[in-house]
């Protein structure tokens, strides 16, 4: 009886202490990297309110296995670690800590989320651990003075504000500009953007500009204070719910100006059939991704290339969800940043090789749009192409505008 | 029993306390956390399970408190202990005001007024009039406080956390234990069990009341300020209605009326949804819900109350 009491209780002992004992490093060439292996981390949301991003990291891991299946990368495989954060900054600082100490990844790739990011900033470049293109619009990844090893990707709100200005300049030079913006970090990058290209015209263009905050029921009479300007050129920089209101509003209210929605708006299910596709006529904004539904892309090379990888790897997923171009995107970004690594995986020439990517193309973003970087450029993509609503879909027109600034 | 109790305590402490010594900064980041929950937890325990109002809202509080410590730190340059003082005093004020008409409200009008808190907190920290204060959306980002010069052990930033966080966590186990033992304990007590006997002893029903959910404002708010700190960040996406329900969750699965259950819940909100995650990726909620029916049938009085059923039936047998 006592041998098996003392039995019974010796398992769980030496399972705690297993898992007290710290983690002894593997014979590794450079963190998270061994002769066969590369170890990368990301923390998405899998679970609360912003679950639907979730596609993004299961695209990414998918993406990963083809990878692998090919040969991996440099004779190594990619070792994807995909982990829930349910969108909680506290959770995200655990599970980024998990990936970069317990795990031992080499780099954090495309995590979600401008608040997870934020929360994870310091303590990532204090270890001098990669950031590399953050899932997040916010223009604040791009400062390599302070935060060196944090990196974008998709082009920032600022930058998209400053291709509309530069749209404004050639196409309605002399048009009376009303913005209307959401209170926060969000909707001030988009004011800026606009400040960035306007220069000192900004204030003399400038009608009126009101603000709205997040918990404002409604827009209303935002919308009519702006039109009560006289201003015919609209910067919407709202996210999707405020843009439909928007939408509906101007239309109620007969006022027809030159009207900019932002790219997070663009969702058809979310901004345009809640407001009415009739009435979203003339809408603009930009984009970077190939629009599934665009016919133009039937034949396409790149798009054949990612429905191919989709079916094959991805069997049964919504194509119409933008999230998978996106995450394939990324997912080829990443791939070049490891083959300029020529076999030196150190996270220094990681660093060194995400800031140096010179036109890189993607099968699946639009045509003329590369992604570029430099020690000073941590913008990599920084160019949109127009799209307009016609009462049906989004139409591309017009070339490839560049943003402007660093 | 009561010595016995007490000595179970403080060797639980001590092991605690000796892990700074034997785990990775990591996992001590990870107990950190589950300390920091735990506190919360008793928070919510006091006024839920020793006086049965039910609040869905402590989640408000500990957001308080973790602002409350994040501005004095990024604003002031008050160093972290000394904001704990303050956090408690601002949380426990809060509690009060807001017992004063929440309670007057009984049962389940009180838990959906909470609940209601909770909704609005982060929309309030949101709010464009405190930004220059809280950060708004952006949040506050806290540096680790190091470990004071002159230390016996040479102690990194994160060991030394861990042991301020678990000994702020011990001594406030202790006051929340020594008062629910003692005649106000009972007076808590008696409220839950019988509102009309109460009064009919002589208890102010409603001052007992408010002054408990002032208590357990305020220790939830302490585990806050604890909790800012050891992430280094605050932000209204961190204090959303779900905190709330997670501490409630915490606070059943626990054990309702225990004071070391919530240590179990705070484990148990820490590591579930790890554990949820490694089993499907695809849909880690179900997995927790799964786990957390199994834990209702299996243990209905909570981990603490399975614990001391086992015991006492361990206690009974003849030896």
């Amino acid at each position: 009886m006592y041998r098996r009491t003392l039995l019974a209780a010796a398992g769980p002992l030496a399972a705690t202490l297993g898992v007290l004992n710290r983690a002894s490093p593997a014979r590794a060439e450079a963190p998270g990297v061994t002769a066969t292996e590369i170890k990368i981390g990301q923390t998405q949301a899998y679970s609360g309110p912003a679950s639907a991003y979730g596609a993004i990291g299961r695209g990414l891991t998918a993406f990963f296995k083809r990878v692998n299946d090919g040969g991996g990368i440099a004779g190594r495989r990619i070792n994807f670690i995909s982990v829930d954060d349910g969108y909680m900054p506290p959770k995200a600082v655990e599970q980024t800590r998990r990936l970069v100490e317990q795990e031992g990844v080499s780099f954090l790739l495309n995590s979600l989320g401008t608040p997870s990011n934020s929360a994870v900033q310091k303590y990532l470049n204090q270890k001098k651990v990669p950031q590399l293109f953050v899932s997040s619009g916010a223009d604040k990844w791009a400062n390599p003075k302070e935060f060196p090893w944090t990196i974008g990707w998709q082009p920032s709100y600022r930058t998209e504000a400053q291709i509309y200005a530069k749209h404004i300049l050639q196409n309605k030079p002399g048009g009376k500009l009303a913005v209307l913006y959401q209170n926060d970090d969000f909707g001030k990058d988009y004011v800026a953007g606009l400040r960035d290209v306007l220069g000192d015209r900004y204030d003399r263009m400038l009608a009126k500009a009101v603000s709205y905050e997040v918990t404002d029921p409604t827009i209303d009479s935002q919308i009519v204070t702006l039109q009560g300007s006289g201003a015919d050129v609209l910067v919407t920089a709202a996210t999707p719910k405020f843009s439909a209101q928007a939408i509906r509003k101007i239309y109620d209210l007969n006022w027809k100006p030159l009207h900019f929605l932002t790219n997070v708006s663009s969702s058809v299910a979310a901004v345009i059939n809640p407001a009415g596709p009739e009435r979203a006529v003339g809408i603009i904004l930009g984009g970077y991704v190939k629009e599934v539904s665009d016919p133009a892309w039937e034949n396409d090379p790149g798009m054949n290339e990612w429905r191919a990888f989709m079916k094959e790897y991805m069997p049964g997923a919504d194509l119409a969800d933008a999230n998978y171009p996106f995450s394939y995107g990324v997912g080829g970004t990443t791939v070049q940043v490891l083959k300029q690594c020529d076999g030196d995986f150190s996270r220094e020439n990681i660093l060194k090789q995400a800031t140096n990517l010179q036109t890189l193309q993607l099968p699946t973003l639009l045509p003329g749009i590369t992604v570029s970087t430099s020690s000073t450029n941590y913008h990599p993509i920084r160019q949109l192409q127009m799209h307009r609503w016609n009462g049906t879909r989004w139409e591309r027109f017009g070339n490839v505008i560049e943003g402007s600034g660093d | 029993m009561r010595v016995l109790r007490f000595l179970a305590g403080l060797l639980f402490v001590a092991a605690a306390a000796g892990l700074a010594f034997a785990v990775s900064d990591y996992r001590l980041f990870q107990l950190t956390t589950v300390a920091v929950y735990a506190v919360a937890i008793l928070g919510l325990a006091l006024v839920t399970g020793f006086n049965g109002q039910i609040s869905l809202g402590h989640g408000a509080f500990y957001a308080v408190g973790a602002y409350v410590t994040a501005i004095l730190m990024a604003h002031y340059g008050v160093p972290y202990w000394a904001t704990l003082p303050a956090s408690a005093a601002i949380c426990a004020a809060l509690g009060f005001l807001i017992g004063l008409p929440a309670l007057r409200l009984g049962g389940l009008y009180l838990a959906l007024t909470t609940f209601a808190l909770a909704v609005a907190t982060p929309q309030l920290l949101k709010y464009h009039a405190f930004e220059g204060w809280t950060g708004g959306v952006q949040g506050l980002v806290l540096d680790k406080p190091d470990p004071p010069p002159g230390l016996p052990l040479p102690l990194n930033a994160d060991q030394w956390l861990y042991l301020c966080t678990l000994g702020v966590s011990a001594v406030l186990f202790l006051l929340a234990a020594n008062l629910v033992r003692g005649r106000i304990g009972l007076a808590m007590r008696a409220v839950r069990d019988h509102p009309l006997a109460a009064e009919a002893t002589g208890i102010d029903v409603a001052l007992l009341k408010t002054r408990t959910f002032a208590v357990s404002a305020m220790v939830t708010g302490v585990a806050g300020s604890m909790g800012a700190v050891a992430v280094g960040f605050v932000a209204p996406d961190s204090f959303t209605v779900m905190l709330s329900i997670t501490l409630f969750v915490g606070l059943v699965v626990g054990g309702v009326a225990s004071v070391a259950g919530p240590v179990f819940g705070g484990a148990f909100i820490a590591f579930l949804p790890n554990i949820a995650e490694d089993i499907s990726k695809a849909a880690p909620g179900a997995v927790y819900g799964v786990v957390l029916i199994a834990f209702m049938f299996l243990l209905p009085s909570g981990v603490a109350g399975g614990l001391g059923r086992l015991l006492r039936r361990a206690a009974r047998r003849p030896a």
